[in-house]
C-alpha cells in the first residue's frame, strides 16, 4: 500500500500485454490464468457492487455492517476467495451506473437485485457474465384481504394504483390486456405516493415487484390485513453478475454461489459444517461429501480457488436457506414465502449442477 | 419576514429613526408595538389573526405527530450512523478529539472576539445574543444525548465538551486583553493547522492507521465536502474571476470556457461525469477514490459559480480605485491586493455565502452517485426491515440538521459582513 513508484505498477500490466498472445495453452487442472482473480488477491479485499438502499437486499445495518441477501453473496464470494467473509469492500451503485462500475474495473462484481436479461447478458449489449439467480422474483399485487378479491379477475373494474414509467405499468397493461380485464390505472411519480393512495383507499391493488410489495407490506399500520395475489406477471430473475473476458473469475463467482445452493440440498448449514467436514474426513465411503468439501480431489485448484473453499464459504454466511431466510424470509420482518426460491426438490427453481 | 420594523423598545442601541407616534403612556411599550404591527386597521387584524390561526393549527399538527405518533427509535438506533456513516468503532477516539479540539478554539475565538472589537466600536464582553447562546448550548447539551438515547459515558462527554467550549469563552472573553498580542494573533492562524490537522486525523497517516474515504458517512462527510469545496473553491473563484478580466487573451478564453462550462452543465451531470469517465480514462485502480473526485467535482462547480461572484464585485470597485493605487506607484499585484479586492471580496461577501450554502445542500446529490452521505445514510437507514415507513421522522431528522449547518453559516457570514462594514455606524 505504501507508495512506490507508479510507473512500477505498469509493469505487469504491459508484462500481461505482451504475454496474453503466448499463454492459455496450460490446460486443464494447471495454474488457473485470471488477472481478476489475482487482483482480488493482491488487494486481499473484494469489491462488490451492491444497491444499499433496498430492504431485505443490502442496507446499512445501525454498527455499520451492510446486510441483506445481495452482500451474503458477496461475503459469499468473499469466503470462497479470501477465506474472510469480512474482506469485501462494498461500493452503492445506482442502477444507471452499476454496468459502467463492472465495465470499468471498478467492482470485482454486482449482486445489486439485477434482473438477467437479454441485452444485459450479451456481448452486444452490456456484455457482462451472469451467474446462477439467487432469487426469483416476479411483479405481484397487492390486495387488503377485506376487498375479498382472490384473483386478477375479481379486480375487473376497479382501479389500480401503479408507478408511472416504469416496466411494472407496462407489464400490468400488457398482462390485463391478455386476459382481457378492464382497470383504472391510477399512476403516481414516486413509490411513497403509490402506497399512501393504496393505503388511503384510492384503489384496491398495488402492484410492484413481489418482494418490494412484500417489503412495503412490512411497514404498513396493520400488515395482515393485505395479502399477495397468487398471479405473477414478469420474470425477474435477480442475479450477481461479473464482467465478460475473464471466464475463470466467472466460474469461481459461479461455482462459490452453486456451492450454497448444493449445502442447502446436502443438509450442511452454518452450524454443522464443521460437524460434516470431520464426518467426510473420517468415513472414506461420503465420496460425494468428499468431493464438495474439498476433503479429497481438486475442484478447489480447478476453479482457482483454495481446495476447502465450500467448507469456508458455509461457516461464514451459512447454506442458501439460511441466507434467505435470515433476510428476507421468516426471519425477517419481510416474511416472504419462499415460492419460486425453494429447492428444485420441493418444487422451486434453486438448483445447482453436480459438484462433480 | 415582512416589513417588520423594530418596535421602539429594541431602539436602545439603534440610531435614530423617523419618529413614529409614541406609545400611549400607561400601556407597556411591547403592547403597543404589537398592537401597531398586528393588528393597525381592520384588514391587518383580520390578516394577523388568520395566519396565527394557522400557524397554530400547524404547529399543534407538527408537535402531537412528533410526540405521540412519530416513532424516534430509527434515529435513536442509528445516531452513529447518521453521525459518521461506518467509520471503524476503534477509530472513533481520533473524531472526539477532533470535536474537542474545535469546541476548544472556538470557545477562544468566540472569547477573543468579543474581548477585541473593532477598534472603531465599542462591545460588551457579553452581549444578550452571546447570553443567549450560552443558554441555547447547556440546554443542549443536557437534552439531545438524553434524547437521543446515547449511552451515559457518550453523554458525559458531550456535557464535557460543552462546558469546554463555554468555559474557554468565559476565560478568554474575560483575560483575552491581559493576553501578549503575538499569542493571540496565532488564534486565527491556528484555524487552517487544525483543519489540516483534523484531515490527518480522519484519514489517516503520520503513524496513524488510515481509514478509507469510502467508510467516512454521514455529518462527517457531508460536511467534510462542504468545507473542502467552500474552502478550495474560493481561491480558484478569485483566480478565474481576476482571469476572466484579465487583457491577456489565453488567459481570459480559458476562463471562460472554465467558467462556461461548468454553468452549463447541472451538477449531478458533472457528479457521473466524474464518476464513470475517470474509471475508463484511468486503468483500474488508478483513479482517485470516488469520495475525493466528488470532492474534487464540487470544487470545481462552485469555483465557477463563486468566479461570477467576485466578478461582481470586481465590477462594482469603481475602476478609479486602481487608477489611483497605480498612480500612487503599487504594482499591479500590489493594487489588487490591497486596494481592488479587499473592496470586491466585501461587495461579493453575500452571494459568496449564499453560493456556500446551496453547495452544502449540494452534497446530498452524493446519495445519488452512491456515496453515503446524511441523505445517502438517510436512505440506507430507511431500507433496513427493521425501520420500514419511518420515512418522516428520518427526513425530519435531516432537515432539522441541514437549517442547523445553514444557519450556522448564514449567521456567521453575517457577522463577518457586520465587522468588515465600513459605513456601519458604531454601536
Amino acid at each position: 500500500m505504501q507508495p512506490s513508484p507508479r510507473w512500477l505498477l505498469t509493469l505487469p500490466l504491459l508484462l500481461a500485454f505482451t504475454l496474453s498472445g503466448c499463454a492459455d495453452e496450460s490446460g486443464s487442472g494447471g495454474g488457473v490464468q485470471s488477472i481478476k482473480l489475482s487482483t482480488i488477491r493482491g488487494r486481499d479485499k473484494l469489491v462488490c457492487g451492491v444497491d444499499g438502499k433496498l430492504p431485505g437486499f443490502s442496507f446499512l445495518g445501525p454498527d455499520g455492517t451492510y446486510s441483506g441477501l445481495d452482500a451474503d453473496t458477496c461475503r459469499a464470494v468473499a469466503a470462497a476467495v479470501l477465506g474472510d467473509p469480512a474482506k469485501v469492500e462494498y461500493r452503492d451503485l445506482n442502477s444507471s451506473e452499476r454496468f459502467a462500475a463492472l465495465a470499468s474495473g471498478e467492482v470485482d462484481m454486482l449482486a445489486r437485485n439485477t434482473t438477467m436479461t437479454l441485452s444485459r447478458d450479451s456481448a452486444g449489449g452490456n456484455g457482462i457474465s451472469f451467474g446462477p439467480t439467487t432469487f426469483y422474483d416476479g411483479q405481484g399485487v397487492m390486495v387488503p384481504v377485506a376487498s375479498g378479491a382472490q384473483t386478477l379477475k375479481d379486480l375487473d373494474g376497479k382501479p389500480i394504483c401503479v408507478e408511472s414509467g416504469t416496466t411494472t405499468e407496462l407489464n400490468l397493461a400488457d398482462r390485463m390486456r391478455e386476459q382481457g380485464i378492464a382497470y383504472t390505472p391510477l399512476k403516481f411519480q414516486t413509490g411513497d405516493q403509490t402506497y399512501a393512495a393504496y393505503l388511503g383507499g384510492r384503489c384496491v391493488a398495488v402492484t410492484s415487484d413481489r418482494s418490494q410489495l412484500a417489503a412495503k407490506r412490512s411497514s404498513f399500520p396493520k400488515p395482515d390485513e393485505h395479502i399477495l395475489l397468487p398471479e405473477v406477471m414478469s420474470k425477474e430473475p435477480l442475479t450477481p453478475a461479473s464482467v465478460n473476458g475473464d471466464p475463470a473469475w466467472a466460474d469461481a463467482m459461479r461455482w462459490a454461489v452453486f456451492a450454497l445452493f448444493q449445502a442447502e440440498e446436502l443438509g450442511i448449514t452454518k452450524a454443522n459444517v464443521a460437524a460434516k467436514v470431520a464426518e467426510a474426513k473420517a468415513n472414506k465411503n461420503l465420496a460425494d461429501l468428499r468431493r464438495f468439501l474439498g476433503v479429497e480431489g481438486d475442484f478447489g485448484k480447478q476453479l482457482g480457488l483454495p481446495a476447502d473453499f465450500v467448507p469456508k464459504t458455509i461457516a461464514a454466511v451459512g447454506n442458501y436457506g439460511e441466507i434467505f431466510e435470515r433476510n428476507v424470509g421468516s426471519g425477517s420482518p419481510l416474511k416472504l414465502e419462499r415460492a419460486e426460491n425453494r429447492l428444485w426438490n420441493q418444487g422451486g427453481l434453486i438448483y445447482s449442477p453436480p459438484f462433480r | 419576514m415582512t416589513s417588520i420594523q423594530p418596535g421602539p423598545e429594541s431602539g436602545t442601541n439603534q440610531p435614530l429613526r423617523p419618529a413614529r407616534p409614541a406609545p400611549e403612556s400607561v400601556q407597556p411599550s411591547w403592547a403597543g408595538a404589537l398592537r401597531q404591527e398586528l393588528f393597525a386597521s381592520r384588514t391587518d387584524g383580520l390578516v394577523s389573526v388568520l395566519l396565527i390561526l394557522v400557524i397554530l393549527a400547524a404547529a399543534l399538527g407538527l408537535l402531537r405527530w412528533a410526540l405521540a405518533q412519530a416513532q424516534w427509535a430509527v434515529i435513536q438506533a442509528n445516531t452513529s450512523l447518521f453521525a459518521i456513516g461506518r467509520y471503524p468503532i476503534q477509530q472513533q477516539w481520533r473524531l472526539w478529539l477532533l470535536v474537542v479540539l474545535v469546541a476548544g478554539l472556538s470557545g477562544v475565538s468566540w472569547g477573543l472576539l468579543r474581548a477585541f472589537p473593532r477598534a472603531d466600536r465599542s462591545g460588551e464582553i457579553w452581549p444578550f445574543n452571546d447570553r443567549l447562546a450560552v443558554v441555547l448550548l447547556g440546554f443542549l447539551a443536557a437534552w439531545l444525548p438524553a434524547a437521543l438515547a446515547l449511552g451515559l459515558p457518550l453523554q458525559l462527554r458531550w456535557w464535557v465538551i460543552t462546558a469546554l467550549l463555554v468555559t474557554m469563552r468565559c476565560l478568554a472573553g474575560s483575560w483575552g486583553r491581559s493576553l501578549p498580542s503575538r499569542l493571540v494573533r496565532l488564534v486565527p492562524l491556528s484555524w487552517p493547522l487544525l483543519y489540516l490537522f483534523g484531515m490527518v486525523l480522519i484519514a489517516g497517516g503520520l503513524g496513524i492507521p488510515r481509514v478509507p474515504p469510502s467508510e467516512w458517512g454521514g455529518l462527517l462527510l457531508t460536511l467534510l465536502m462542504a468545507s473542502f469545496a467552500i474552502l478550495l473553491s474560493f481561491p480558484i473563484g478569485v483566480v478565474v474571476a481576476l482571469g476572466r478580466r484579465s487583457s491577456l487573451p489565453l488567459l481570459r478564453w480559458s476562463s471562460v470556457l472554465y467558467i462556461e462550462f461548468i454553468r452549463g452543465a447541472p451538477l449531478i451531470t458533472l457528479l457521473f461525469l466524474g464518476q464513470n469517465i475517470l474509471g475508463y480514462m484511468l486503468p483500474g485502480g488508478w483513479a482517485p477514490d470516488r469520495v475525493w473526485r466528488a470532492a474534487w467535482v464540487l470544487t470545481l462547480f462552485c469555483g465557477a459559480y463563486l468566479a461570477e461572484a467576485v466578478r461582481a464585485g470586481l465590477t462594482a470597485v469603481p475602476p478609479g480605485q486602481l487608477e489611483a493605487a497605480r498612480s500612487l506607484g503599487l504594482s499591479m499585484p500590489l493594487a489588487l491586493q490591497r486596494v481592488v479586492l479587499p473592496q470586491a471580496l466585501r461587495i461579493a461577501l453575500p452571494a459568496a455565502v449564499g453560493q456556500f450554502i446551496s453547495l452544502l445542500q449540494d452534497t446530498t446529490l452524493l446519495s445519488l452517485i452512491g456515496l453515503l452521505d446524511l441523505l445517502g445514510t438517510a436512505r440506507t437507514v430507511m431500507a433496513n426491515p427493521e425501520f420500514l415507513g419511518k420515512n418522516a421522522e428520518v427526513y425530519l431528522t435531516l432537515a432539522v440538521l441541514f437549517w442547523c449547518c445553514c444557519a450556522a453559516l448564514g449567521l456567521g457570514s453575517r457577522a463577518l459582513e457586520r465587522r468588515l462594514d465600513p459605513t456601519h455606524s458604531p454601536v
